[in-house]
């Protein structure tokens, strides 16, 4: 095994909406869909990178208390959350392919710094940053 | 008391908004045009912005043209004047003055301090550089005229 970072996790709103977002949307798989009671553990992992999981997890009791869950929410809603960045080989073949299935764009592939990248956000407010790799192609 | 907007649902389409002024500042942007963005009343838009994000729309707006005319302003060398019709402004001298206002010296002089200094910013994704350089706008401008003339008063009433 190699020594690492495994699951790094972002909140959503709802489970089913950002599993339907990551899966069907971005081309992520489910690695884990674990329930236990009311609580979910849910990670994705992106194909091209098989020793990383990208969980998505939803602010509720028992993980936190019912107040600190709704705050949690209305951060995630106001786009407040850390920066996301995925990098890809063609950041315009990429926009096109994730805007026709509906991912909402909140700007546009954009040249500079000798690069090209777009944003977008997923359904509950998780902003990333799409980004050409320098040299990628 | 105000009361503070809440529903993470509305938050979310009040989010979309602001990414629209984001996206393109420049643009006009009427609380009728951005209240249909959130899906929300015109009535009721710029006061629940203002609750989520703590700006009012329109100063909103301002900081974001004023944030990407100081990037022009830094990183190309085009005239200012085009600059000022490029971020959304009607004349040179609105922008000046609003530029003046917020960040406390003239675009010219800004450009010419800017270029004094070396920038290593290739590695930084240009949002973060974005956030980074944008203008805090918590007080307003008339309130920020009023302070530096108390601050002047002041100043030349010590012996």
């Amino acid at each position: 095994m190699t020594e690492g970072v495994g699951v790094v996790g972002i909140y959503v709103r709802d489970q089913d909406e950002a599993l339907n977002f990551y899966v069907e949307k971005l081309g992520f798989r489910v690695h884990t869909d674990a329930r236990n009671g009311n609580y979910r553990w849910l990670t994705v992992q992106h194909p091209g990178q098989p020793s990383f999981q990208l969980g998505l997890f939803k602010p509720e009791p028992p993980a936190i208390d019912a107040a600190t869950a709704q705050t949690v929410k209305e951060v995630v809603a106001k786009g407040a959350m850390p920066p996301l960045v995925m990098t890809v080989k063609d950041c315009r073949a990429a926009y096109e392919r994730m805007r026709a299935k509906g991912v909402e764009f909140t700007q546009e592939p954009t040249e500079r710094y000798g690069g090209v990248d777009a944003s977008f956000r997923d359904p509950s407010g998780n902003g990333w940053k799409l980004i050409e790799a320098k040299g990628a192609q | 008391m105000s009361s503070r907007a809440t529903d993470p649902e509305l938050l979310r389409r009040l989010l979309r908004a602001k990414d629209r002024i984001d996206a393109a500042s420049e643009e006009d942007w009427p609380v009728e045009r951005l209240a249909r963005v959130s899906g929300v009343s015109s009535a009721h838009f710029a006061r629940a912005f203002k609750d989520a994000f703590a700006t009012p729309p329109h100063r909103y707006l301002l900081s974001r043209r004023i944030e990407r005319a100081k990037a022009m302003l830094r990183d190309t060398d085009a005239a200012i004047i085009d600059i000022a019709f490029q971020t959304g402004w009607q004349s040179l001298g609105s922008f000046g003055r609003s530029f003046r206002d917020i960040t406390g010296e003239s675009p010219s002089q800004l450009r010419a301090r800017e270029h004094d200094t070396a920038h290593a910013l290739d590695q930084t994704p240009h949002c973060f550089i974005s956030a980074a350089y944008r203008p805090d706008l918590k007080t307003a401008v008339s309130e920020k005229r009023r302070r530096a003339r108390a601050i002047r008063e002041r100043s030349q009433q010590k012996p």
